[in-house]
């Protein structure tokens, strides 16, 4: 279970302090899929960055199964059970895919697991595990392996930063599916970053960031017809019909 | 010959393919050939006149391999030339490399001077890994000239890493193209400490339709200094295209001065440098696997120099 209590985050730029998350207050339950939506520069990424513990924050703490976990490292957090994929995640000179993906699960995987990995993000195993995490793939190739990465191990809180952002749509469907399988399994709780309704809809709590401060919480149920019926008019074009996405 | 633990230590390390007294070989140990051997299709002469080997290897030989490792356990300079002969349509992978286990406070230095004659429609890897162990005092310097002549439709693969412990090395590599020939280069480099490495490289592409790809990889640590002069020289229709990257750390430094030259109106010639610290993305990224700061490092130079 993940606790956050009252998180802030200030930045001082040209002598002037500004503010990016503000007593940002929640919690995940173990197999509960928590999904952060809200507009662009709201604090999504700098919130999900803070539980990864790549930035640290200026006020107020992290607690993972009741340990505060404010003040480790990011390699320290990992141990302690959190899962983190990047919404840009960097490319590796020299580093092969299966190497890649060994190192993320911790032991060397049999050729089997990772065809199992890459095939549930869309991936043709034979045709990617020895080739090099670098810029001869594509943005969607690199953000799907990214994906994999964080499945190639058991976590307690997984943490997906736009998951979407660059995949097409026929991998999309099948990442959906394997979101859905994860939380089906109730065991690790999530957290994805997403500006997706299909993803926004198998949340079990969605929350609103907006101007670095949560500015609605609640259920599917709740907080969907808000978020989605007030731009209906606007952008019509967001729903998805028969497993196609329009639009965003 | 029964070969001491020293000297198979080092072998372990510069012969990634593994050196065993079969096939051809040649050991030269401390400044003597110690053991050699032949295969049906590769022969290995000792050269009359200066210190070194010539080695002629058969139009008939199919993915063959023949080694030749220098170990150094003493001080003392030792010259060596090789010179390597392959016929027409030959397919054959040399395993050179040299390693220095340096001893007491003076210099250990070997200068290996490889020539390398290949006929056409020939199939040649020639991998070169230098090393160096032994304490502060004993001076360890490799300076490898390495001269290539491919001929027509010919490949030609040229794999070097210098990985650690060499305190000085100057590096000169001449490659000539005939028509048709391509070549491959693979360099990667180390330096940490007060290590001082160059590296200068010329390609001439004579013929009409040769190619080469130079891919220089390097990481600076210490106040170590490394400067890389790669020359590519386009006299037909050609493409070349090289690359060196370089991850600098510490109070290192490294230079990269491309030099490229066009001598016909087809010749492609295309040079990409890069040098900058690790980055910061990278770092982390590994870091949320669960490895410190210190193994992330570690990950990524190794990969880097793959």
């Amino acid at each position: 279970m993940l606790q956050v209590e009252h998180l802030s985050y200030e930045v001082t730029a040209e002598g002037r302090q500004s503010e990016i998350l503000s007593d940002v207050s929640f919690s995940v339950a173990d197999g509960e899929m928590l999904v952060i939506t809200g507009p662009n520069g709201g604090g999504k990424s700098t919130l999900a960055k803070l539980l990864a513990g790549i930035n640290r924050p200026t006020g107020g703490r992290i607690l993972l199964d009741g340990k505060d976990i404010t003040e480790l490292s990011i390699d320290e957090r990992a141990k302690a059970g959190i899962g983190f994929a990047f919404q840009q995640p960097p490319r590796f000179k020299g580093m092969t895919v299966r190497r890649f993906l060994n190192l993320a699960a911790g032991r060397s995987l049999t050729e089997d697991e990772c065809c199992g990995l890459l095939g549930s993000v869309g991936l043709c195993a034979m045709e990617y595990i020895d080739r090099e995490v670098d810029a001869t793939l594509s943005g969607g190739e690199v953000k799907r392996i990214e994906i994999a990465t964080v499945l190639a191990k058991e976590h307690d809180l997984c943490i997906f930063d736009e998951p979407e952002a660059g995949i097409d749509l026929w991998s999309f469907s099948m990442l959906v599916k394997r979101f859905e399988k994860i939380h089906k399994e109730r065991k690790a709780g999530m957290i994805l970053i997403s500006h997706q309704e299909r993803i926004i809809r198998m949340a079990d709590r969605i929350m609103v960031i907006s101007n670095g401060q949560v500015e609605r919480m609640g259920g599917a149920g709740e907080v969907m017809p808000q978020l989605f019926g007030e731009e209906v008019e606007s952008c019509a074009c967001r729903q998805q019909k028969g497993g196609v996405l329009c639009g965003d | 010959m029964e070969i001491n633990g020293v000297t198979k230590q080092v072998l372990d390390v510069i012969d990634s393919y593994g050196f065993k007294q079969e096939g051809a070989y040649n050991l030269r140990l401390d400044g003597m050939a110690v053991c050699h051997g032949d295969s049906r299709h590769i022969h290995i002469v000792k050269k009359e006149d200066v210190a070194g080997i010539d080695i002629f290897i058969s139009g008939e030989a199919r993915n063959e391999q023949v080694h030749i490792p220098v170990v150094m356990t003493k001080e003392g300079i030792d010259v060596v030339y090789n010179d390597f002969y392959v016929e027409d349509g030959a397919d054959v992978t040399i395993v050179a490399g040299c390693g220095i286990h340096g001893s007491g406070c003076s210099e250990s230095r070997h200068d290996g001077i490889h020539s390398f004659h290949v006929g056409k429609n020939a199939n040649v890897k020639y991998v070169e890994n230098h090393y160096a162990e032994g304490p502060k005092s004993a001076s360890k310097v490799l300076n490898p000239v390495t001269k290539i002549y491919v001929g027509e439709g010919s490949v030609f693969t040229l794999e070097t890493a210098q990985i650690k412990g060499v305190d000085r090395t100057k590096r000169e590599t001449f490659v000539e193209l005939s028509e048709g020939a391509k070549l491959f280069v693979t360099e990667k480099l180390m330096t940490d400490e007060e290590q001082d490495a160059v590296s200068d490289m010329e390609i001439r592409l004579l013929g009409e339709h040769s190619s080469a790809q130079i891919i220089s990889r390097s990481v600076a640590k210490g106040t170590s200094r490394q400067v890389f002069h790669p020359k590519a020289i386009g006299e037909n229709l050609c493409r070349a295209h090289v690359q060196c990257d370089s991850i600098i750390m510490d109070k290192a430094e490294v230079s990269s001065i491309p030099e490229i030259n066009a001598r016909h109106v087809d010749a492609q010639i295309i040079h990409e440098a890069a040098i900058g610290r690790i980055n910061d993305e990278q770092m982390m990224k590994l870091q949320t696997f669960g490895l410190s700061e210190e193994e992330a490092e570690g990950v990524i130079i190794e990969n880097f120099l793959r």
